[in-house]
């Protein structure tokens, strides 16, 4: 499954778009899948600091839950606020309508720990083994 | 001994699982293994410990043989008979939390009512399932409220129950909360005089009122101190020790209480020497992703008809484990299911009557006592079901309760170890189940006991 | 029953002026109260007492129980409810005595309360009990509480930060740490089930607070190496802890005390019989070793010098109260009852034949299911449909909702987690060799069909008043409560 062209991926299958200093950050049509059906994203406050990696809020799926991390420092500066509405958008659409927040990006240089579509692409092919 | 067990069957599975004995199949290592027989009584048959239980039962003459005028948390009301009749019936009785909600339906369904419940009776959006108790209630309700606010202090009337204060702290303690108190203005209800100042640096993440409070009084906020919670983002916290209350009073909506938490043990649920009693919480939908406990929600089934299950459950602490809402598991489910039951029989004519009938006892209650040389009343605001009175400058509470005591009576509930200034106070009790003649009687005994103790002090 | 025409709600039947009267005339309330303080409305149904009889009888015969099968659901211990406790407990000495009785006027209860804590103390092999923690949760969080209160005294309050719990424990473990300020560390289990004690070593430190641990653990091993696991974290300054959810099975063989223990919770919903009342109220008294004895949570109950009976309140170093009142009473009433009508040598046999149903269920189903843990288990086990649903596509919940049709609640699934199609299976003492038949038939039918014809159990349950429920759709679109329509 190729990943869309243009994004950069973390280890815990978050993706990131970097337009100038403005990341906007969602997870991967991989970690959708894999969740099942979504019911509730809770997603950091906006003006929140957030420090790479670090864990910033929770996606639920019926029956589980798993750590939102971040991919790259910065300040909160949107949420996706039709999530609250409608959750199933991560399932439906997780590269587009279904991102989750937008980041003004401190350190853009951070991007060096993150990975490319081929290799985000190599490590889900090894997690399926 | 319940097992069906014979010594053939115990032969036949020992044989089945290859194991020589029961000792054997159950054997541990030596150095942790119990080498002495328990030290517990040996078994009785069951026609004699029905009798040594019920000789146990026969002791607590106080339930039995004395006119109560106690309340504080835990009240005393008629409950119609076939509300137990239903709620004792065994696949209730013997049911555990529905997770397999195909073969639940009823008690789902029965938990939704209640929740209704008490979503109609609070005017709040929604309810769950229950929580242990009134007291357990408020520190699932200000922990709520902390993690709402990201703040860490709350700020509590002093006039909400002791008890329930104390729960507040052991919880407060472990998160490292800071918990202040407003204090009683003159006429019983909380001084929010100092309102402003104190939520001016939005310090508090909430601040909880009780009403009707310890003291029985009505003690609701007003408009100026709802726009003060808005304006400095603190979460209004209503306390409700007594449920029957909402029958009558302004619900918690409507003075514009975020969160409800409390007790509704009067719902039907027996005096029980403490418990087990059910707390509820109810909240504003915003707060839906914050309450603990279980939820129960209506959804279609795969044949498309409606059904009940349990929902939310991603909140809760067996998926969430050290990052759920609370570690709240058991609830108070067949407590609740009392309340359910109890409610839905008497309707809003039986909770309204009920209500009339608390009022008018405890405005009896304190015509008759206060006409007691001596005796007045603590406090002037409107009381619900119970209040505060003040002994004779003559006397103590603790002579005059003992004095009743010898006629049968259990006057009240001395309040000096809780509020020093109070020292010569007692908190009575009288609901729909404390009839005249009782209230009449004990006026008369405290006129009584007031003569011997002048008669006393001129000899 | 399928297809059973859904039950109204209480809300959506009866009508104004039905409801049964069981009150004299009220008074109008604003003859007391200003209208100020007065509700508007009070907008709730008033049925008939037939009907609310009708209603909640119907919703009684739609709920499976003890009393209507059996209910294999692991680490929940549902035996028998006997009707003695009931009788006990419902006596009006008990049932309607206030809380605030003068504690020589409630002899009875509060020496109830002491005979329960000393028999408990007893068999569990610890110095005293608090009955006041509501629920087993309840109790985990007072004794980390107390473990919290007893390092701060050492002076090691900040330094002693983590918690340690083996990813088999129950999900209240953590959760209760968190709910005391405390860091979550999980610890892997081995291959042979049990706490890794390697691990556990390199986890121990300076900062280790409390290692929970459960024995037998929820995969029903008895965890053999505990004298090795407590004097470890004992050494590292830690405290030991026990989730008395698995207590059915130690009874007269073996005593948490004994294994270095120095915290304890039990469940008298589990161990105790006393009814799970639909998921509560049960009650979670907490025991502990001799050095927290002052820091129990008040009140305790005690026989004086002169053989009256008070609760103790006047305790300095206690964490404090952790509810309303002092303990679910009507449940000590239960749990005496249920002590002495068995007796010491009962309550060993309940343990032992409680080890003998669950053996005999596992030994049985090793024919058709995979058994991770092949050797002898406690009062519970766990089995797995892995390779089930690798060949078939039928998962654990299948096998669950295929039981629902043959007439048995379902075992606990997908817990523990460390068990992949994890099914867990604890039948209890009170059930007999012939129940456990035909549940092993039942299992073993369903893992034929399943292979012969895997849609028929994907499609199970058909003989429930519903089928599987839209769980995504609850959650998503939260529907928690009636609304009146406008």
């Amino acid at each position: 499954m190729a990943q869309p062209e243009g994004l950069l991926f973390s280890k815990e299958h978050e993706w990131l778009k970097i337009d100038g200093d403005v990341g906007t950050v969602g997870i991967t049509d991989y970690a959708q899948n894999s969740l099942g059906d979504i019911v509730y994203v809770e997603l950091p406050r906006v003006g929140h600091e957030i420090k790479q990696f670090g864990s910033i809020g929770v996606v639920e799926s019926v029956k589980a839950v798993s750590d939102l991390f971040t991919p790259i420092s910065g300040e909160v500066i949107e949420v996706n606020s039709g999530l609250e509405a409608d959750p199933a958008l991560v399932n439906r659409d997780a590269f587009g309508a279904g991102w989750l927040y937008k980041v003004r990006i401190k350190g853009l240089n951070e991007k060096s720990a993150l990975l490319s579509p081929s290799d985000y692409d190599a490590l889900i092919a090894e997690a399926a083994h | 001994m319940y097992s069906p067990h014979t010594e053939g069957d115990i032969k036949a599975m020992l044989a089945a699982v290859g194991a020589p004995s029961l000792e054997e199949l159950i054997r541990v290592p030596d150095a942790v293994a119990l080498k002495v027989p328990l030290d517990v009584p040996p078994a009785l048959p069951e026609a004699d410990l029905a009798r040594k239980i019920a000789e146990y039962a026969a002791r607590n003459t106080a339930a039995t043989e004395y006119t109560s005028f106690l309340g504080a948390g835990a009240y005393r009301h008629y409950c119609p008979p076939v509300v137990m009749a239903l709620a004792m019936r065994g696949e209730f009785l013997t049911a555990y939390t529905p997770y397999q909600a195909e073969v639940s339906q009823g008690y789902l369904q029965a938990i939704y009512e209640w929740q209704t419940y008490m979503c109609l009776l609070t005017g709040l959006d929604l309810a769950n399932a229950s929580v242990y108790d009134g007291a357990t209630a408020l520190a699932e309700g200000a922990i709520m409220a902390v993690n709402a606010t990201g703040r860490s202090a709350l700020l509590v009337s002093s006039a909400i129950h002791p008890n329930y204060r104390d729960v507040l702290r052991t919880y407060a303690r472990g998160l490292d909360l800071d918990v202040d108190e407003l204090p009683v203005a003159p006429d019983g209800t909380t001084d929010l005089s100092t309102l402003e100042a104190r939520l001016a640096d939005k310090r508090y993440a909430a601040v909880a009122l009780q009403s009707p409070n310890f003291f029985g009084c009505v003690d609701t906020p007003h408009a100026r101190e709802q726009e003060m919670f808005a304006s400095t983002g603190t979460i209004p916290i209503a306390v409700v020790a007594e449920a029957l209350s909402l029958a009558a009073l302004v619900p918690p909506a409507a003075w514009g209480a975020q969160i409800a938490v409390g007790e509704a043990q009067s719902f039907g649920n027996p005096l029980n020497f403490g418990g087990p009693y059910v707390g509820f919480i109810a909240c504003t939908k915003e707060h839906i992703r914050r309450i603990p406990g279980r939820l129960v929600g209506r959804s279609v089934d795969n044949r498309g008809n409606p059904a009940y299950v349990l929902t939310l459950q991603a909140r809760e602490q067996h998926i969430r484990r050290e990052k759920a809402t609370s570690n709240i598991c058991t609830n108070q489910a067949h407590c609740a299911l009392v309340a359910t039951i109890y409610l839905a029989a008497l309707g809003e004519t039986g909770l309204r009557r009920a209500a009339g009938l608390n009022l008018r006892q405890v405005n009896r209650l304190a015509e008759r006592v206060c006409a007691v040389p001596g005796f007045s009343r603590a406090f002037a605001a409107p009381v619900f079901n119970e209040l505060v009175v003040r002994v004779p400058s003559s006397t103590t509470t603790e002579r005059v309760l003992a004095a009743l005591r010898e006629r049968k009576i259990l006057g009240g509930l001395e309040l000096a170890g809780w509020y020093p200034n109070l020292s010569d106070c007692l908190l009575m009790t009288a609901t729909e189940t404390t009839t005249d003649g009782q209230i009449d009687a004990f006026a008369a005994a405290l006129g009584e006991i007031v003569r011997e103790t002048k008669a006393a002090a001129r000899a | 029953m399928p297809n059973a025409a859904p039950i109204p709600l209480v809300f959506e039947t009866g009508k104004r002026g039905r409801a049964t009267v069981y009150f004299g005339d009220g008074h109008a309330l604003d003859e007391f109260l200003p209208k100020s303080a007065l509700r508007e409305s009070l907008p709730l149904p008033e049925n008939s007492e037939l009907d609310v009889v009708r209603h909640f009888t119907r919703l009684a015969q739609r709920t499976f129980s003890i009393d209507t099968g059996f209910y294999p659901l692991g680490s929940c211990t549902m035996k028998y409810n006997p009707r003695i406790n009931e009788a006990m407990a419902a006596q009006p000495g008990f049932r309607d005595l206030h809380p605030f009785a003068p504690t020589d006027l409630a002899q009875g209860a509060i020496a109830t309360m002491y005979e329960l804590e000393r028999a408990l103390s007893a068999v569990f092999g610890m110095a005293q009990f608090s009955l006041n923690p509501a629920a087993g949760a309840h109790g985990e969080l007072a004794a980390l509480l107390i473990a919290k209160a007893y390092f701060r005294k050492k002076g090691e309050g900040a330094q002693r930060s983590t918690v340690i719990v083996p990813d088999t424990a129950h999900g209240t473990n953590p959760a209760s740490a968190a709910m005391v300020g405390y860091k979550v560390v999980s610890l892997k289990s081995d291959a042979r089930g049990r706490v890794d004690v390697a691990e556990l070593k390199t986890a121990l430190g300076s900062d280790t607070a409390v290692c929970m641990m459960t024995n037998p653990n929820t995969l029903g091993l008895f965890e053999d190496h505990i004298l090795e696991i407590t004097e470890a974290v004992h050494a590292a300054g830690g405290l030991m802890y026990y989730d008395g959810a698995n207590a059915n099975a130690l009874m007269g063989n073996s005593r948490p005390g004994d294994m270095g223990f120095d915290l304890m919770h039990l469940n008298l919903h589990k161990t105790f019989s006393i009814p799970h009342g639909g998921g509560g109220a049960g009650a979670g008294p907490i025991g502990v070793a001799e050095r927290f004895v002052d820091f129990l949570p008040t009140p305790v109950a005690v026989r004086d010098r002169d053989g009256k009976f008070s609760l103790d309140f006047e305790r300095p170093e206690s964490i404090g109260p952790m509810r309303s009142f002092w303990s679910n009473f009507a449940h000590v009433v239960r749990a005496l009852t249920y002590i002495y009508a068995n007796g010491g040598e009962g309550l060993t046999k309940i343990s032992q034949l409680a080890v003998l149903n669950a053996n005999y269920i596992r030994v049985a189903v090793k024919e058709f299911l995979e058994t991770p843990y092949d050797e002898p288990c406690r009062h519970e086990f766990v089995a797995s449909a892995q390779a089930l649903k690798r060949e078939t596509g039928v998962r654990a919940l299948d096998i669950a909702k295929a039981l629902l049709d043959r007439g048995y609640h379902a075992p606990t699934i997908y817990f523990p987690l460390v068990v992949p199609e994890c099914i867990m299976i604890e039948p209890t003492e009170t059930e007999s060799k012939e129940t456990l038949d035909g549940f092993i038939n039942a299992l073993r039918e369903i893992m034929a069909t399943a292979k012969s014809d895997p849609q028929k159990i994907k499609d199970a349950p058909v003989n429930t008043v519903v089928g599987r429920i839209d769980e995504t759709r609850a959650a998503r679109q939260p529907d928690l409560r009636w609304q009146p329509s406008l």
